[in-house]
């Protein structure tokens, strides 16, 4: 009963979408207030059905009900509930619903909250978020039936694949999703936008924080998944360019410029269609990713069983949203209003030189992940285009942006000064410069660039501080006249220190792991000791443990570091039964922000097992860095800016303006 | 400065960018982009030493042998050619003879093919894709290896120096 309740009540989610997506819009040409604020009832309805029908789906997994074919390949009885409810989403058509209640989620919380926007607006918008969702909606119950039965029941089910088997499913997909399918927001608004033929600044101010909250899942998102593949596969690589890691790349680099973008159409009234086609854009971008991982035409671990039917339906789903909002934009997007005057040199110059490097990025990422497809499908030729291509292309662009990234807060709008901005970066400038001398000494004769690089990132983070002590005034007045006006601030001020600080942070992080990292790769016998970094590393011992789906082989490091023990490292080999599949669980061991990681090899016949030992400096900058970033994200959007709706004027709000 | 001169500016610079950005992509495709051959198409192709590409098949039963200090060989097959491979370093968890694999290197002067990563699959039922469809032209595709793959199947990044 239960899965029959399940399937029926996204029958019924897609019957509001549909009734959500043509009502509104028709309300909205008519001017009928009644039709309009149908859009309201129907998204809130839409999100109970589907968290209904989502629910029932966890329900299923959580009670094993192997009737259920859904159930039945991906679970088992013997498997812990905390990946019982997660793998409600660690396969296709659970992944697939999870997309959809996200995106019902976000429809729902404009109708709920979307108080203060114009009706009509509201309506279209809402309407727009119906396209979306009913085309998926008719996806999954064509396609992905995940309530589907089985005639004759089995007793046990074929259990999640072992990978998938870790706190990581919990957090990565979700947030992911949340990223993805909330820029779904920004893309309805600039389609609402097109449709009605009148965008202005409140439009961006309404945009931007649903995009702000999209950027920050799915920046935690990315690094999530990013550290989870790190210490889940085994040989400690936490970016392989994979081309489903660069699915979430785009859609996160053009989010980025959107958020830059909104920002001077918020300002300064500029940049409207632009930011109208940014919009479309990294929503399109969204389903791309979802297209590219859901539709099995690229090989990777996030690629689920295959079915061409549901590749080319998803790629019909693609076309249509993608060409379709790109068509309507050509047509409208003349008609919008130019908005004003600015000097190449100034915050909006600043912006967008910001928007140019991160979209021309983002290209190259585009190029590096399709180039292979499309080379595939025109002449049949099989290439692989990796780390290299990339290195190559994105770095380089990078560079600029990077350095450029200190001048943008500092700049004032419509008309700026480099030099004056220049001036008061001296002391980032310097404290650059000493990093990279300071390195080169240390390390003397080692790669060249690594201290340029960590010369960048300092320049970045000395370049925020630099801004923050300029407005605070910190060496200047007396310290506790700094702190108060450091606490009268705006939030958003704070937020974007923290974010482009993030961006430094996270930069060291890379450069440290990939220029310092040792290693050491041997096969290891009891007592014997490795050598890494510094580190004592002793086999003590292996150890054989049953898990409760599972069994695991466990080896016993004892670590110590110039004479002092630290903690027993224990990495293990899991043999899952039922896949008949092994996973390696490295152990990590945290000092500072670096770490020694352990990863076990195959057992050899004379009683060794291979052993992977890393030492990786600083490498969890890699994700602090992010976190930062997320972090800057959440204190902007409790800036008081967006949380009082009324628009303010451009000259009272001073203060506020210089905020970014 | 006016409209005009401003936008000029603005899609000056953009270019400027742009042509960059294709200067560098089309550099790097020169160098760093890596074929995908079956032994076979190896050994027609004559594949100089020292290139790089990735060579998919299915190791051949009983060619796995393991040497000191982590040193292993084995020979990729592909049902009229087999190549013998080299690599050095820890296998992926799910290498199996007898079952799908890609490698990524280089042939040395020997003929041997000298890998520096080997992907594997990540689940029983899984083929890699490139490595599926080369057997299939070659007319060597067995249906139970593509039989309904299951679950979250595909190949990772297994193991890389």
């Amino acid at each position: 009963m239960i899965a029959e309740a399940g399937h029926y009540a996204l029958v019924l989610a897609f019957g509001l979408a549909l009734i959500q997506s043509v009502v509104p819009i028709v309300g909205a040409r008519r001017g009928d207030i009644a039709l309009m604020e149908m859009a309201r009832s129907t998204a809130l309805a839409q999100l109970l059905f589907v968290g209904a029908s989502f629910c029932l789906l966890t329900a299923l997994h959580v009670t094993s009900d192997f009737s259920v074919v859904n159930v039945f390949e991906n679970s088992h009885s013997a498997k812990p509930l905390l990946y019982k409810i997660t793998g409600v989403w660690g396969n296709h058509e659970g992944s697939m619903l999870l997309w959809v209640s996200i995106l019902a989620l976000f429809g729902a919380m404009v109708a709920a909250f979307g108080t203060n926007l114009p009706v009509s607006l509201r309506a279209n918008v809402l309407a727009v978020q119906a396209w979306v969702a009913g085309a998926f909606y008719l996806f999954i119950l064509l396609t992905s039936n995940p309530f589907a039965r089985i005639a004759q029941p089995p007793i046990e089910g074929r259990d999640l694949n072992p990978i998938l088997q870790d706190i990581g499913l919990a957090v990565h997909p979700p947030m992911l999703y949340l990223g993805y399918v909330g820029f779904s927001i920004s893309f309805s608004f600039a389609v609402a936008a097109l449709l009605e033929g009148r965008i202005d600044a409140a439009w961006a101010r309404w945009v931007r924080p649903w995009t702000l909250v999209a950027w920050v899942f799915l920046t935690l998102g990315i690094a999530m998944g990013s550290y989870w593949a790190y210490y889940e596969l085994g040989w400690g690589g936490w970016w392989f360019w994979d081309p489903v890691e660069n699915a979430s790349l785009m859609p996160w680099l053009a989010g980025t410029a959107l958020l830059h973008s909104a920002l001077v159409m918020e300002k300064r009234n500029a940049l409207k269609v632009w930011t109208i086609l940014l919009s479309i854009l990294t929503f399109s971008l969204s389903l791309l990713g979802t297209f590219l991982v859901r539709s099995g035409v690229l090989t990777s671990v996030h690629a689920f069983a295959t079915d061409p039917a549901r590749g080319v339906f998803i790629l019909l789903i693609l076309c249509i949203f993608i060409g379709g909002s790109l068509a309507l934009y050509a047509l409208r997007a003349p008609s919008l209003k130019q908005g004003g005057l600015f000097a190449p040199i100034s915050r909006e110059g600043a912006l967008v030189l910001n928007n140019l490097f991160l979209t021309t990025a983002c290209a190259t990422v585009f190029v590096g992940t399709l180039y292979p497809l499309g080379l595939e499908v025109l002449t049949s030729e099989k290439i692989s285009v990796g780390a290299p291509f990339f290195n190559l292309t994105f770095g380089p662009l990078f560079v600029p942006l990077l350095i450029a990234v200190p001048f943008g807060p500092l700049l004032p709008w419509k008309r700026g000064d480099l030099l004056a901005a220049s001036q008061r970066l001296t002391a980032a400038g310097i404290a650059a410069l000493v990093a990279i001398a300071l390195l080169f000494a240390w390390q003397r004769g080692g790669p060249m660039l690594a201290p340029l690089a960590i010369g960048l990132a300092v320049w970045v983070i000395a370049g925020v501080l630099s801004d923050i002590a300029e407005r605070t005034g910190l060496f200047r007045i007396p310290f506790s006249v700094s702190l108060r006006r450091a606490r009268g601030l705006p939030r958003s001020a704070w937020g974007t220190a923290f974010a482009h600080a993030g961006l430094g942070v996270a930069l060291i992080g890379v450069v440290c792991e990939t220029t310092w990292n040792s290693e050491y790769i041997a096969t290891m016998k009891p007592d014997q000791v490795a050598r890494v970094a510094g580190y004592e590393l002793k086999l003590e011992g292996l150890t054989q443990r049953q898990g409760p789906n599972y069994r695991e082989t466990l080896a016993q490091f004892a670590v110590s570091l110039d004479g002092k023990s630290l903690p027993v490292m224990t990495p293990s080999k899991r043999s899952f039964t039922t896949r008949g599949m092994s996973t390696t669980e490295a152990a990590l061991l945290t000092r500072g922000a670096s770490q020694l990681y352990v990863s076990l090899g195959d057992a050899s016949a004379d009683g060794g097992i291979a052993v992977r030992i890393y030492h990786k400096p600083l490498v969890l900058l890699i994700w602090w860095g992010p976190v930062l970033m997320a972090f800057g994200g959440v204190l902007s959007l409790s800036d008081r800016r967006l949380r009082v709706g009324a628009p303010k004027p451009a000259r009272a709000a001073r203060a506020l303006q210089a905020a970014e | 400065m006016t409209r005009k001169q401003r936008r000029l500016t603005m899609i000056g610079g953009s270019l400027a960018v742009l042509a960059v950005a294709a200067a560098l992509v089309l550099n790097a495709m020169r160098d760093s982009i890596v074929f995908f051959s079956t032994p076979s198409m190896a050994a027609e192709k004559q594949i100089p030493a020292g290139k790089r590409f990735r060579l998919g098949g299915l190791v051949q039963p009983g060619s796995l042998k393991r040497g000191d200090d982590l040193v292993v060989n084995f020979a990729v097959a592909d049902g009229s050619t087999t190549l013998p491979v080299t690599y050095k370093g820890i296998l992926p968890d799910l290498f199996r003879e007898g079952q799908g694999v890609v490698a990524e290197g280089a042939l040395d002067a020997a003929g041997t093919f000298r890998a520096d990563t080997v992907l594997a699959k990540h689940d029983e039922t899984y083929m890699p894709k490139e490595v599926a469809d080369a057997l299939k032209k070659q007319g060597h595709w067995k249906d139970d290896y593509g039989k309904a793959p299951q679950g979250p199947s595909k190949p990772t990044q297994g193991a890389s120096k």
